[in-house]
């Protein structure tokens, strides 16, 4: 650009000049496109709302708080209940979140440190070929490789998850859990058997799908710590292990914290891989091993033939969903707040 | 500075284009759309008939293989089943709030219709038994050697969920010499109306006082206990294949495909009957078919009569508005009361014995244009 300004000078025109009209329109045009779809993503948000509650506006003031307290689901006496939907909806979440953040805090610290690469570079070193034009980018590109794989977890279909889960996690974890059963049976979320589909393996499954989203935000959140924080705690004396756990893994907390309530949300209302796994069984169990169901699961497996009396009542649950969703964001939009207060500057 | 200006008119440019450029390809496509649907809708009357149905999952597999059949040696007829449950077949029978692309000439239900569903349809209702089946229980109890025999007590017991593991005392004491493990008993119900459901609880309610009063029979039970609810007879013989310690309800020969064990029940006359079409069969013998054709067998007697069986049904206006459409109808399912019945014994279905045959063919030719 610079070349293009000299030119211009030389010729006798001045570098400055007034925006032409067409750059004029151009901005105003931008301005608009930007305002219009920013707020019809808005828009829309709020219209799903708007025909979900109005659709669900019968049941509502049906059943009212009832709904959310109730246990049983029975289309015959038309008593409709979703707490163990709910329980079923929070306790495979909070399951998988907490499976999910320690393996992708995990795979994030281990990419943003570098161990990798460190370990291959000490390897070619061996052979002398750290510097070689080929076998030198290795460290990086595996790196890389290494980060495409997990990302690339988030592109596999929930009906693949589902019966991944189905015919592999179920049979692999099944002995152990037999075991678990055995020797610490007297412990309340190991007190039943492991028939098939189950809490634990619809966890362990969602846990899987939401590892990427996990990793990927955090590892940017760890890169993004200032490198002179990391010298600093070198600097003191701090061993590697000190600076990641007291230093570095703090600094990042904001945004690890802020991965953990996206998966969270996303949890919460993946659908398929859960109906297919979760078992379908409207009971409230501290059991791992027992079966379960969720708000999505129970939605997805009774819309199909729902007949108009039964639209407003899944009308309802799926509110409940919603609104599960939005109070965990904002519970943890808070938390995120407070925790994180005097700790700016880093991770964002 | 000028080419970054230059770029984001572009990129404004491009953008308000790619607006237009959907609302109006949109616009085009719904033109499009009119004139297909005014060019295709008198071009249909001269090709094949289209007949739909849709309903139960019990039948299924024999109907698709009839339908296919028929298809094969009658080319100017196609016919559409979807098996999606007795229930929603029912609801899309008779076709009150159903959205159009949703309607069906005829219905498919093993729960028949009630006499207030019936009443409330203006076009008038011939049901018409095609085809029965047994209802079995199958299990996976992984290791077990030899075949589970389960008294009435034992499984209405199992689905009153008062039993909940495999060694209990009353499942022993029916079988002898079998090494039942300490395993949590896991019931597998349909999650959709079913009328496999409504013929085994009808049978519960037979049999056992206690379901009879908390639950009775129904298409859509709300299941006491930890029971896992499936879609559909193939979700349910799914999920006990997948599941250590399931028992589930299913058609007969749903289990046989997916190789299940299946339970040898205990029957009215006290005998442990093995399910399979001949038990069946000898169930079907000893009932009288009433004037509207709405058997039900909720526990049949004689000696060697397996204890849970159904008739399943297709459900068909007394009056259509179209007299070729009638004729196609009459013509496919006097096939299937006739030749079809040969099909339905490898399938794990029974042939319908001839006094149901005789009344089903007087039923089909009371409907008319």
């Amino acid at each position: 650009m610079a070349g293009i300004g000299l030119e211009s000078t030389a010729v006798g025109e001045t570098v400055t000049r007034a925006p032409t009209p067409m750059e004029k329109f151009g901005n105003s045009a931008f301005r608009l496109a930007c305002y219009l779809f920013a707020w019809l993503t808005v828009i829309l948000v709020l219209y799903i709302v708007y025909t979900i509650a109005r659709q669900a506006a019968p049941a509502i003031d049906k059943y009212g708080w009832g709904f959310v307290s109730g246990t049983k689901w029975d289309p015959n006496t038309r008593q409709f209940g979703v707490l163990p939907e709910i329980w079923g909806t929070l306790y495979s979440s909070l399951l998988a979140v907490t499976i999910g953040t320690l393996f992708g805090v995990a795979v994030a610290v281990f990419l943003s440190e570098h161990f990798l690469a460190t370990l291959v570079f000490s390897l070619l070193k061996v052979f002398g070929l750290q510097f070689h034009f080929l076998w030198g980018k290795l460290p990086d590109q595996l790196e890389h490789l290494l980060r495409n794989l997990v990302e690339l977890l988030a592109a596999i279909p929930s009906v693949v998850y589902g019966l991944w889960g189905i015919y592999f996690v179920i049979p692999f974890i099944r002995p152990l859990c037999h075991w678990l059963l055995i020797k610490l049976g007297w412990i309340p979320i190991f007190s039943t058997t492991l028939s098939g589909p189950g809490m634990l393996p619809a966890g362990i499954v969602l846990s899987i799908m939401i590892l990427p989203t996990i990793a990927a935000i955090s590892l940017n959140s760890l890169s993004a710590v200032p490198p002179k924080l990391r010298q600093a705690a070198y600097g003191l004396g701090a061993t590697r292990w000190e600076a990641i756990l007291a230093v570095i893994l703090p600094t990042a907390s904001k945004g690890i914290f802020g991965a953990v309530i996206l998966a969270f949300g996303r949890a919460l209302g993946e659908t398929m891989a859960l109906a297919m796994l979760i078992g379908n069984s409207n009971v409230i169990s501290w059991s791992l091993f027992s079966p379960g169901n969720t708000l999505a699961a129970l939605l997805a497996n009774n819309f199909a033939e729902a007949g108009p009396s039964e639209i407003p009542v899944l009308m309802f649950a799926a509110l409940i969903l919603l609104a599960i969703t939005l109070l965990v964001n904002v519970v943890g939009a808070f938390i995120l707040e407070s925790a994180s207060a005097g700790r700016e500057g880093a991770g964002q | 500075m000028t080419t970054t200006r230059i770029r984001l008119f572009a990129l404004a440019l491009l953008m308000v284009m790619l607006v237009a450029g959907c609302s109006r390809s949109e616009e085009k496509r719904q033109q499009a759309g009119k004139n297909a649907a005014k060019t295709t809708v008198p071009a249909m009357a001269p090709g094949p008939v289209l007949l739909s149905g849709a309903g139960a999952t019990f039948p299924a597999p024999l109907y698709q293989q009839w339908f296919s059949l028929y298809m094969k040696s009658h080319p100017g007829v196609v016919v559409k089943y979807e098996a999606v449950g007795s229930g929603a077949g029912i609801e899309r029978f008779m076709a009150k709030g159903v959205p159009d692309n949703k309607r069906v000439d005829f219905g498919a239900s093993d729960a028949a219709m009630t006499d207030d569903e019936i009443s409330g349809m203006e076009s008038g209702v011939t049901m018409m038994p095609l085809t029965a089946g047994g209802v079995v229980l199958a299990y996976n109890i992984p290791g077990l050697q030899g075949r589970l025999r389960l008294s009435r007590k034992a499984y209405a017991s199992i689905f009153l969920g008062k039993i909940q593991s495999w060694n209990d005392p009353v499942i022993k004491e029916c079988n002898p010499g079998l090494n039942l493990p300490k395993l949590t008993i896991a019931t597998v119900v349909r999650s959709d109306a079913s009328g496999t459901t409504f013929a085994f609880t009808k049978h519960l309610a037979a049999i056992s006082r206690q379901w009879r009063e908390s639950y009775g029979a129904a298409k859509l039970i709300d299941w006491p206990g930890r029971a896992m609810r499936a879609r559909g007879n193939e979700g349910g013989a799914g999920l006990v294949d997948q599941s250590a310690g399931a028992i589930g309800y299913m058609e007969l020969g749903f289990a046989q495909r997916l190789g299940l064990d299946t339970a040898v029940l205990e029957n009215k006359a006290g005998n442990y009957i093995t399910p399979s079409p001949r038990s069946a069969k000898a169930s079907m013998a000893s009932a009288v078919l009433p004037q509207n054709l709405r058997l039900f067998i909720p526990d049949p007697d004689g000696p060697d009569s397996y204890p849970i069986v159904t008739l399943t049904w297709v459900l068909l206006y007394d009056r259509y508005n179209d007299p070729q459409k009638v004729q196609t109808l009459k013509d496919l399912f006097s096939w299937c009361l006739h030749t079809g019945q040969t099909y339905s014994q490898p399938l794990g279905y029974l042939p319908l014995p001839d006094n149901i045959v005789r009344s089903a063919v007087a039923a089909l030719s009371r409907i008319t244009p």
